[in-house]
């Protein structure tokens, strides 16, 4: 499949630059010369079949898998390290430690960042539609509540780039369709938000653009939730 | 960003509370090492003097064996949830994770020792015949040595599919110059006799592997 990159048109400069990034697990690529330009400010829904390498390319974003070969610039720096404090990451599991409560986990994860103040903690778990209060540990929550959960614990950092992983498997509809409309606040607040999803439906009225990927690379970037014609 | 200590700090609180919660490592650590003893005081009758040549050796190896059992328990929980991934992504620097790990372990091999030594004592009628204090030095840098090179060979083999047996594959080899002079130095003092070189190798060893172990932890935190 020959490499789609559709250049931007607005004149925004770019919060995140990828040029031509290949990721080698052994002898498998799973990323196959990324090269795309990321404007601040929006929600872009990466979608694709499994095996597309949308989860990859999240992790290289949030700088837990380092690149084969190729560049990534996030915030004007290659190295991650220098703007993590800015990038709140939420994976397919929930990252967050079952033996303790919600706002524990997120206690914790907050001092990590330098947050000392737990109305920080109540105010995402509330903003993700959580009772701060809640006694149980979060071994013991639904799964949707738990994904919940781990996108507050995303949120803690008020991060500028927002990464999240399947944020809305195992989330009955209406949940998800807060979870949505709270992102898409987020995004109008100014953060840029990378979100892989197969329930890009969901998404249809908030995301500014569709990433679509194949094969370990971008394939096509579209407005609207049509899947672009394969090039011959 | 906090400190380094302060996240030191509260990493080892959380993992303190998650021990407390769930009593993984202390459980499995104190059945282990009780059935060493009873074993042992089964299988041999020593007497008192017997007893003191061999106690040096018993009693580490009996900790160290328990040592392993924590120290797999210590980044089980977190590789589960991938947990871990929430702490690279942060700003927080990787031998606070590294340092709170360690001192998290030291306080639970420690609490097994000071639950195990009366037994010890007890089953194999032990007298020191010189002065005891200082086994307590050697107790404090023999366990540190145990836990710090233990602490990061665990990291180390943490996404190697069989990692209960790879750390004792890799611990064990670099162990051996710290046992040695833990186990010396033990039997000098229970028989009267100086332990003053022991003593200073093991703290040298102490430092030079700590040393190490946090030149190196970033890299083992962060290998794919």
């Amino acid at each position: 499949m020959p490499e789609c990159t559709v250049p931007l048109t607005e004149s925004v400069a770019p919060v995140v630059t990828i040029s031509n990034l290949i990721k080698q697990f052994g002898r498998f690529a799973a990323l196959r010369g990324v090269t795309a330009e990321f404007s601040g400010g929006k929600l872009y829904a990466i979608l694709g079949d499994n095996g597309a390498g949308k989860t990859t390319l999240l992790r290289t974003l949030a700088g837990l898998s380092q690149p084969s070969s190729g560049k990534v610039t996030i915030l004007g720096s290659r190295r991650f390290h220098d703007i993590c404090a800015q990038v709140g990451y939420m994976a397919h599991p929930s990252l967050l430690y079952d033996e303790m409560r919600g706002m524990e986990n997120l206690v914790y994860f907050a001092r990590l960042y330098g947050i000392d103040s737990g109305t920080r903690c109540a105010e995402v778990i509330r903003a993700v539609g959580l009772d701060p209060q809640l006694a149980r540990p979060v071994g013991q929550y639904s799964q949707g509540m738990r994904q919940r959960m781990s996108l507050a614990r995303a949120l803690l950092n008020d991060p500028k780039i927002l990464l999240l992983d399947e944020p809305f498997s195992n989330v009955d509809l209406h949940s998800a369709t807060e979870m949505v409309r709270l992102l898409a606040g987020i995004r109008d607040r100014g953060t840029t938000i990378f979100l892989v999803t197969h329930q890009a439906a969901l998404l249809e009225a908030a995301a500014d653009e569709f990433v679509w990927m194949e094969f370990g690379r971008i394939v096509g970037r579209t407005r609207d939730l049509k899947r672009p014609e394969a090039e011959s | 960003m906090s400190a380094p200590t302060g996240i030191t700090r509260v990493t080892l609180l959380k993992d303190l509370r998650l021990e407390w919660r769930s009593k993984d490592a202390i459980n499995s650590m104190l059945f282990f090492s009780l059935l060493v003893v009873v074993v042992f005081s089964f299988s041999f009758d020593p007497t008192a003097e017997e007893s003191r040549q061999i106690a040096g050796g018993l009693v580490w190896v009996a900790f160290l064996f328990a040592a392993v059992v924590a120290l797999n328990q210590t980044w089980a929980r977190e590789i589960r949830n991938q947990v871990l991934d929430a702490y690279r992504v942060s700003p927080a620097p990787a031998n606070s994770l590294f340092v709170a790990k360690t001192v998290g372990n030291f306080i639970f091999v420690s609490v097994l020792e000071a639950l195990m030594t009366p037994l010890f004592i007890m089953f194999y009628r032990l007298r020191a015949l010189g002065p005891a204090w200082p086994l307590l030095l050697i107790a404090v840098f023999g366990t540190w040595a145990l836990v710090v090179n233990g602490t990061f060979f665990a990291a180390m083999s943490l996404r190697t599919r069989s990692r209960e047996i790879m750390l004792p594959l890799l611990l064990f080899p670099i162990s051996i110059p710290a046992l040695l002079a833990m186990v010396q130095a033990t039997t000098a003092i229970l028989n009267g006799e100086g332990a003053r070189f022991w003593i200073v190798l093991l703290g040298t060893y102490d430092l030079v592997f700590t040393t190490v172990c946090l030149l190196l932890f970033e890299t083992v935190l962060n290998a794919e």
